[in-house]
């Protein structure tokens, strides 16, 4: 119970950790209550993901009454998107670092504990998908597998286990070395049980630290794929698909540079909060794992 | 006396870059039932690794050439070849028949858990059908005489439970328990096995003379000094009630008035539980405390074995007069051995000893010395006798 106290109070004391708890809390919220705070029209029913639309026209149109934040490129209702976008951002994060890290601990536990033949392989097939440029590598992946939601999570997590492996391999390989990992196979522990019970639980803080700072980043990374049009389908909620819409209309017409403002900027906040707050989220994890703070 | 661990021409070799390490060079040694054996020796003569390899747990780049250690077990009677055991059976019996005491007590407890699950964690290992028994006889308690609130309810449970931990208590391995304790969750439902073992943790910390048992089993490592964790390492070690206890210079990190009740505590072990003590050591003021007899060794090859009397008051072979002329004295100038301990890359030929010998002859240089038994209870390896 001191433990959680501590961690409440960690969390709580520093003001930035604070701020990226609110953020994200208020992320949840707006994901969970997506259908209240955004309801989708009669006609859309069955298909709440896509952004309802009013008209085919290409100008963006101001926000008004019927469109708070306005609409964009093909009359897309952006409030409607960015509200629906919240959960495909937790989705794509979410389930991409998921798989990741237990990819990540899965071969990096052994390679690192078992060393040698199993981790000279390991190491070399992490090192084949690190030689690759990362979003080049996501970007080829999707186009191969034809863009969809489900397609950019394959292509991310593709790209990012191998971090996962080094990360947790490095750390397995230090913990290895200590003497109560000796003393627990002295103990006549086997080695899933050594690695399970006894290297993961000291050597997985930098990786879930890592991953809520990389919560952000896949995101980022994604709304990136969408913008260069290898996301979701058209109309799709979806952040990166919203500034992909919006890619016409970033400057607007000579004289009123500013006049589409909204087409680009309201999404792109979204997504600089959404990444912000899984930052700050990260740096507070990092306080609370650090065991040289003192607990008391 | 009849013998625990036989072991013989023990050969460990590291394979590094540089080249290899005879770490251990044809070692014949016994170890006898209910016996302290001292093995003494400098920094990198091979005594860990002896201990490590009857263990099997010699570290990579290491590995055990060639050799035998026959384990005489002495509950049942029969004889194992430990190097020749497969993988399985050479862990039902690591901290089961044989277990082993590390040098610093910090760093052999996990961190993350506390004193009391790293303690249950043997039992849950090694004596689960006890475990499993034990439960049974207190659910069946319950059936008989739980009459309590809701105890209507909780009795097809009970009856269930009592099913399930009288198959763990005849088979540890049958089919249903080992499935229910995989999968999470339904694993809770074993708890009673885990409260069974915390129990027996809290008898085994008291036994050794720890205070306020109960509090420290709830403890993280950190939160004791370092006496009290090499007592729970020993408890640890001790849990499975082993026949050979390894101890790898359990006193050299604790100072010297907690040394003298850690030795206080290896004796009454030994003569309570009649194990055997592997008592691994560079002090030889401990090993003359603790020892029955002492086992010399030299860049990875055995000097002299004899009783810790005769070690003290006949010594023999040089190397072993030079090293009690080393041990420290008021009044009396520090006696060194001169040159330094033989390189292990490219050992010297013929004794081992001999560059550093003050009699050595051409013989020594050239052809390596037998042990041999030169009274009762006193090899040595040495042409002088």
């Amino acid at each position: 119970m001191t433990d959680w106290k501590f961690t409440a109070r960690q969390l709580v004391r520093n003001p930035l950790s604070l701020l990226g708890i609110i953020i994200i809390v208020i992320f949840v919220f707006i994901a969970i209550f997506a259908p209240l705070i955004a309801p989708t029209p009669e006609s859309h029913q069955q298909r709440p993901y896509m952004i309802p639309r009013d008209g085919y026209r290409a100008q963006p149109e101001p926000p008004s009454e019927d469109h708070i934040f306005g609409t964009t490129q093909g009359q897309y209702d952006i409030f409607y998107g960015v509200i629906w976008g919240t959960r495909s951002a937790f989705r794509v994060g979410l389930v991409v670092i998921g798989i990741v890290v237990v990819i990540g601990i899965l071969l990096g536990s052994l390679a690192g504990y078992f060393g040698g033949i199993v981790d000279e392989i390991i190491m070399r097939i992490t090192d084949v998908f690190l030689a690759f440029p990362a979003l080049i590598l996501a970007m080829a992946i999707v186009a191969a597998l034809g863009p969809s939601l489900n397609t950019v999570i394959i292509a991310l997590t593709v790209v990012s286990w191998p971090s996962y492996a080094r990360l947790i391999r490095g750390d397995i390989l230090q913990v290895r070395e200590e003497d109560y990992i000796e003393a627990s196979r002295g103990l006549g522990a086997s080695s899933a049980r050594v690695i399970l019970r006894h290297a993961l639980p000291n050597a997985i803080y930098p990786t879930l630290i890592m991953a809520s700072l990389d919560i952000g980043a896949v995101v980022l990374s994604a709304a990136a794929l969408s913008f260069l049009g290898l996301g979701a389908p058209e109309g799709y909620a979806d952040w990166g698909q919203l500034t992909s819409f919006a890619r016409n209309w970033i400057v607007g017409p000579p004289g009123d540079p500013l006049k589409y403002w909204y087409a680009v900027t309201i999404p792109g906040l979204f997504i600089l909060f959404f990444v912000l707050g899984w930052n700050l989220l990260g740096d507070a994890f990092r306080d609370i794992f650090d065991p040289r703070l003192a607990r008391r | 006396m009849k013998d625990l661990i036989r072991i013989r021409d023990l050969s460990v070799r590291f394979y590094t870059y540089e080249g290899v390490v005879h770490a251990i060079d044809d070692l014949d040694l016994d170890i006898r039932q209910g016996e302290t054996l001292g093995i003494v020796g400098e920094t990198g003569s091979g005594k860990s690794m002896t201990a490590l390899a009857i263990l099997r747990l010699v570290p990579y780049p290491g590995k055990i050439e060639s050799g035998s250690i026959v384990f005489c077990d002495r509950d049942s009677g029969g004889e194992v070849e430990l190097l020749k055991l497969r993988e399985d059976r050479m862990r039902a019996i690591r901290g089961n028949k044989i277990s082993m005491v590390f040098q610093e007590p910090g760093a052999a407890l996990n961190p993350v858990y506390t004193i009391g699950d790293q303690i249950s964690e043997v039992f849950l290992l090694h004596r689960r059908q006890e475990l499993g028994r034990r439960a049974r006889e207190r659910v069946d308690n319950l059936l008989n005489d739980g009459n309590g609130f809701g105890a209507g309810l909780k009795r097809p449970f009970w009856h269930w439970q009592s099913r399930i931990y009288d198959k763990i208590a005849e088979e540890p391995h049958a089919l249903e328990p080992r499935l229910l304790s995989h999968i999470p969750l339904f694993r809770r439902l074993l708890w009673r096995l885990k409260d069974e073992a915390s129990l027996l943790t809290v008898d085994m910390l008291k036994d050794v003379e720890i205070p306020d048992a109960a509090r420290v089993a709830a403890e993280y490592p950190h939160e004791l000094s370092g006496g009290m964790k090499q007592r729970a390492v020993i408890a640890m070690a001790l849990a499975c009630s082993p026949e050979l206890l390894i101890a790898d210079e359990p006193t050299t990190s604790l100072d010297v008035t907690i040394q003298a009740q850690m030795l206080e505590l290896f004796r009454r072990i030994k003569a309570d539980k009649g194990a055997s003590v592997l008592f691994v050591t560079h002090n030889l003021g401990v090993a003359s405390e603790v020892c029955d007899r002492v086992a010399v060794m030299y860049a990875g090859r055995l000097c002299e074995v004899c009783t810790v009397e005769e070690l003290f008051l006949h010594p023999l072979h040089p190397y072993t007069r030079a090293l009690l002329d080393a041990v420290p004295m008021p009044g009396k100038e520090l006696q060194t051995i001169p040159g330094a301990l033989a390189d292990a890359l490219n050992p010297p030929p013929g004794c081992r000893f001999h560059p550093r010998c003050p009699s050595a002859t051409p013989l020594c240089q050239q052809e390596r010395p037998k042990l041999k038994a030169v009274a009762k209870d006193h090899m040595v390896a040495c042409y002088l006798f």
